[in-house]
């Protein structure tokens, strides 16, 4: 299976601003039931985005000029709490590609990283930079530079960084790890053999 | 010899190899399973006709759906219904062990793990479950994962994992009269932040932990996730290997010997480096509420709400957010606020000593009229000595309702939900906004006593004051 390498994401960009937003916001716990993944866009950060009623409230993913963005702007320790890949999959088919934010927690890092879907961090005052960029111009093109750590807009370059393993599985096109834990067959089998338990 | 710590130990012994972007092929010998997260799991291996490599090494059971005041199906929630039927004929197909509803084993999973002696020092265990870092109270390095890792494990039994560096966080002292692991755990979160641990690993010692009971040391690695730790752990003593004789997966009699000899083997070597050490005195450690929209915004049981203007800089946008949401006023005590709902259970404390703890203080009191109030058996088994010991009657006749074996409003995926803007007063591990099952609902975290306090006062209070 050849994967897409991913060195760079370049798209319109949608400011979520906060720090500590947890996956139950992203996708809240009743659109768990589900046996499939499929269709989990349509709830992505749902109790924000709409009443009790159904209504739309005001936010940034309700708004048109946002629809067809690629890349999140968000706060610090984005993603903390649940380990559900609920989450990174309900960006991920609301068409997110890339999320830019203060910092990540890890298990949502791992499992946005093993969809294709790079996580880098940047300062706090660049990422409120980039937002009132977005803010202001909606249609604003802007590149997540992952060959060299950066994220470009207008004539704005700001540093951002990355796991190194992530951005090197990223950039190799070896992001999902499966194949490549497949082929240790023998040195699996050795290990377990190994254990002091079965 | 260099000196190792427990963390190290244990990953160089389940290390498969390096893969090529530099992370590490880890074996995972037990692997637990649910009905949220497997499921798809299943699917994307049925997608590619992989077969489940060692079945004999995953354990399933139905916990986050699972009703707990109705027990004969099919569910009245028929997306439920369907999770349970998957998740029964998915192990069915592939040969794994599922402790399933007319099993009398079925419960939270980070409880029937333990109780089953499935947990043992020195192993790697992972589960589609962020408070899997549970499973550490008993030595054991255990990991959260995602549904595409629940799909690798399923596969390979190994995973991709960059290695954690390793904070030992010294508990020194004792713990005043009516202080629980739980207040311990939210002080931890509380100090270090709700991101402190990203990562890390988090080993808990010192003289708090070490005169911890195991349950009490599960309540702390439950949460450890909270405060940003993948992993939290204990080193394993004789309490450990105490409390794994004679379980139905612990070792025979005749390999006990031996394998307590690998598991003390495994424990960090005296001298041992970490790459950060924090160190706590048990006496600063009060009766801790949270007051906000995570788990770190939490206060002393005698000290007011914090008021935005006299907070970092950086925190204010999310003290005026949870403010809002939490509908309570800065500067404020936290003590007398008003409390709707009353909710004891959880992989957090919803086990036998939880109970036996809140049963011995509620004799002569009665929950606060108008007040819900629901205790919830981390599982089957935990409700069957709590019954045996007579704690389901205490409970009842104080006014709660005993119900089944679940996860239920800690997330409340089954039907067990806060109401509009209700307020509950809970003994599991998260109060994010919307949590248990309302968008405008409010959670405040606190010790399973300190709820049952709540809950016959029918406000936030000093449970040492109204339990004499």
């Amino acid at each position: 299976m050849n994967l897409p390498k991913i060195s760079q994401v370049t798209g319109r960009a949608i400011p979520v601003p906060g720090d500590d937003i947890d996956t139950d916001r992203i996708i809240p716990a009743r659109f768990m039931k589900c046996l499939t993944f499929d269709g989990l866009g349509e709830y992505l950060f749902y109790d924000t985005r709409f009443n009790a009623d159904g209504s739309e409230k005001l936010h940034n993913l309700n708004l048109p000029c946002f629809r067809d963005a690629s890349i999140m702007v968000s706060g610090a320790n984005f993603g903390c709490g649940s380990s559900r890949e609920h989450a990174p999959q309900s960006l991920y088919r609301a068409g997110l590609r890339a999320i830019v934010a203060g910092n990540f927690a890890e298990i949502f890092f791992g499992n946005s990283t093993n969809l294709g879907m790079p996580c880098v961090s940047a300062s706090r005052e660049n990422l409120e930079k980039l937002s009132s960029a977005t803010e202001n111009d909606p249609d604003l093109r802007v590149v997540v530079d992952l060959e060299n750590l950066q994220v470009r807009y207008g004539t704005e370059c700001i540093p951002c960084e990355i796991n190194p393993g992530a951005r090197e599985s990223l950039l190799n096109g070896t992001w999902d790890p499966l194949e490549e834990l497949l082929t240790a067959t023998n040195e699996i089998e050795e290990t377990a053999r190994s254990l002091p338990y079965a | 010899m260099n000196s190792k710590n427990l963390f190290e130990k244990v990953w160089d012994v389940h290390s498969v190899g390096e893969l090529a972007n530099g992370q590490t092929q880890l074996f995972i010998g037990r692997h637990l399973i649910h009905e949220v997260t497997s499921p798809q799991a299943f699917g994307m291996l049925r997608e590619k006709s992989l077969p489940i490599r060692y079945p004999e090494r995953t354990f399933a059971t139905v916990d986050h759906i699972v009703p707990t005041d109705e027990a004969s199906e099919p569910y009245s929630d028929i997306l439920a219904d369907a999770m349970i039927k998957e998740l029964r004929k998915n192990c069915a197909e592939s040969g794994v062990t599922f402790f399933d509803v007319d099993s009398g084993k079925q419960g939270i999973v980070h409880v029937v793990g333990p109780e089953q002696g499935l947990t043992q020092p020195g192993m790697t265990i992972a589960c589609g479950d962020s408070h899997t870092s549970t499973h550490g109270a008993f030595g054991a390095i255990a990991f959260g994962v995602g549904t595409s890792q629940v799909r690798d494990l399923l596969a390979t039994q190994t995973m991709a994992m960059s290695k954690l560096k390793v904070r030992r966080i010294n508990v020194n002292g004792d713990l005043g009269t009516g202080i629980y692991a739980k207040d311990v755990i939210l002080h931890i979160i509380r100090l270090l932040g709700v991101n402190g641990g990203t990562g890390f690993a988090y080993e808990y010692g010192g003289d708090v932990f070490d005169s911890f009971s195991i349950e009490e040391r599960m309540t702390a690695c439950n949460m450890s996730i909270e405060g940003g730790a993948r992993v939290g752990y204990v080193n394993p003593d004789h309490k450990t290997f105490t409390y794994l004789k004679g379980r139905p997966y612990s070792p025979s009699n005749e390999e006990w010997e031996k394998q307590v000899s690998t598991w003390s083997s495994y424990s960090s070597d005296k001298g041992c480096s970490y790459d950060d050490i924090v160190t706590i005195e048990g006496s600063e450690v009060a009766p801790t509420v949270t007051w906000g929209i995570n788990p770190g915004q939490a206060v002393a049981i005698g000290e007011n709400i914090p008021n935005p203007d006299q907070v970092a800089q950086n925190d204010r946008a999310g003290v005026i957010e949870a403010l809002d949401h939490m509908q309570l006023r800065a500067g404020s005590p936290i003590q007398g606020t008003k409390v709707d709902v009353a909710f004891i259970g959880s992989c957090t404390n919803g086990r036998l000593s939880d109970l036996e703890e809140v049963a011995a203080r509620l004799p002569g009191h009665k929950v606060r009229d108008g007040l819900k109030a629901i205790v919830v058996p981390g599982s089957q088994i935990v409700s069957k000595l709590a019954m045996e010991k007579g704690l389901d009657k205490v409970f009842i006749e104080a006014g709660f309702e005993w119900r089944a074996a679940g996860c239920s409003m800690c997330l409340a995926m089954n039907p067990d939900k806060l109401v509009g803007d209700q307020l509950c007063a809970s003994s599991s591990n998260r109060n994010f906004k919307g949590r248990q099952g309302s968008p405008t609902g409010r959670t405040m975290l606190m010790s399973p006593v300190m709820v049952a306090a709540a809950a016959v006062t029918g406000e936030v209070s000093d449970a040492r004051t109204v339990f004499g």
